[in-house]
């Protein structure tokens, strides 16, 4: 009864092929399919932002899409920022050195919101920032460091 | 929380969508932006059988204009929000789209999904019921176009039929001499509004209230069109009082909202009054200008 369908996604530049219920979630395969466990999943509505990943350049939750919609189509996750754990991405390192985290749950769907948002938006006020990720939830931080985390990253790409 | 199984189909043309809801019917549902089908699904509260996914068909994601706004059912909302012609021609849905949920969801919710999902707490219905907006409904024998106050039926209801897909909403250009504005109040920015209102106000040639609309979300079955509160506007000045005065009877005698855990019936009635005269106050703001202009 069950129907099985073939995907090819591209995740972070690279091709994925795989048989896939029509119900998996999106998040669960980039998780437990393809193995990318840096995407978390947190409510599995669509409210909290922990799952948010870019399909083809946009913020989308994951958790609300199926896995056979991503057939054809091009993913980034937190995994596609660096290659290099001793290199980080600006943004994550401007995260870690405004301590922009505490657990790091919500963090992977912060940084894929923060990351295309920052590069249409390059000098965006705290009311912007807030604004931007006011679709992610974070339980430690209270966000003061998550925006002084977004502003060092502006101010880190104007320098350099 | 995982969906119960289903059947998919993600046909690349309205065409082969039609023929699949000719041939399944209500049994087949047609899966628009997924953000409120998907949750729904997730929960298991909704389980459909067979899903017909419409994100391949491109056929149905534009906005054009043609003596009115058209956008093709299947135009994700944050297309249409950073959109020109929008801007330009339906300044309400302009001002109302950025209040949908938050940007993620926008990426991936449609202008015809939230219309043919028909929640009552949602904005674009208020819009359309608003701007008189038409729907252009479409099946294997035919299409028809509806007026909105015809296509919202009920909580969560549509006048859609088992066969048809929302293809295309029209909105009307504003008459002249006419402001708008939507406001609404959440207890966090992308949560459901506890109470919302869609308000245009139209100016004679003296400066009067020609003409007004109210149109509220939230409180009731569907948008709440408060036509007596509007036509206590008709031939006024667009005094504060006035404003008042409408406020009062939209928020007293025309919704029945009912309350829940982040605000109570009488609360709803009270942000709902506070916000007509704020919407009115900025649409009077904007007629005036325009005049002037």
């Amino acid at each position: 009864m069950s129907q099985i369908l073939p995907i090819t996604v591209s995740i972070n530049g690279n091709q994925y092929q795989h048989e896939v219920e029509p119900r998996l979630l999106l998040v669960d395969y980039v998780r437990q399919v393809a193995g990318l466990t840096g995407t978390h999943v947190g409510c599995e509505h669509g409210v909290c932002g922990a799952c948010t990943i870019l399909f083809d350049g946009k913020p989308v939750r994951s958790c609300i899409m199926f896995a056979v919609q991503a057939d054809g189509h091009e993913l980034m996750t937190v995994e596609g920022l660096t290659d290099d754990e001793k290199k980080l991405h600006p943004l994550q390192q401007a995260f870690w050195e405004a301590h922009g985290l505490q657990c790091g749950f919500c963090t992977p769907g912060i940084l894929m919101t923060l990351l295309p948002y920052l590069k249409e938006n390059p000098k965006p006020s705290e009311a912007e920032i807030r604004d931007a990720i006011s679709g992610n939830l974070c339980r430690c931080t209270g966000y003061q460091h998550i925006v002084d985390a977004a502003r060092l990253a502006t101010e880190k790409t104007h320098s350099t | 929380m995982k969906p119960a199984p289903f059947e998919y189909f993600a046909p690349d043309t309205l065409e082969a969508a039609l023929d699949l809801k000719a041939k399944y019917g209500d049994e087949g549902k047609a899966l628009a932006g997924g953000q409120s089908l998907i949750p729904a699904m997730n929960f298991r509260v909704a389980q459909p059988s067979i899903l017909i996914d419409l994100n391949r068909i491109n056929e149905l994601r534009y906005i054009q204009k043609n003596g009115a706004l058209l956008i093709g059912a299947m135009t994700v909302q944050s297309a249409a929000e950073h959109d020109s012609l929008v801007a330009q021609h339906a300044p309400l849905l302009f001002e109302a789209i950025p209040n949908i949920a938050h940007s993620q969801i926008r990426n991936r919710g449609t202008i015809g999904g939230s219309i043919a999902h028909a929640d009552p707490a949602s904005e674009l219905p208020v819009v359309c019921i608003a701007l008189n907006a038409r729907m252009r409904t479409q099946s294997k024998t035919g299409e028809r176009w509806l007026e909105a106050k015809d296509f919202f039926t009920g909580l969560f209801t549509t006048a859609l039929q088992h066969d048809e897909l929302l293809v295309e909403i029209e909105f009307p250009y504003l008459p002249v001499n006419t402001g708008y504005a939507f406001t609404e109040i959440a207890r966090r920015h992308g949560d459901y509004a506890m109470a919302g209102v869609a308000a245009l106000l139209t100016l004679d040639s003296n400066g009067n209230c020609q003409q007004a609309r109210l149109v509220y979300l939230n409180v009731g079955d569907g948008p709440v069109d408060a036509t007596q509160a509007a036509a206590s506007l008709a031939g006024r000045k667009p005094t504060q009082e006035a404003f008042q005065v409408a406020a009062k009877i939209a928020s007293q005698k025309e919704m029945s909202p009912l309350g829940n855990v982040h605000a109570s019936a009488e609360y709803q009635r009270h942000l709902s009054a506070i916000l007509t005269e704020r919407s009115l106050a900025k649409a009077y703001e904007r007629a005036r200008t325009s005049q002037a202009s």
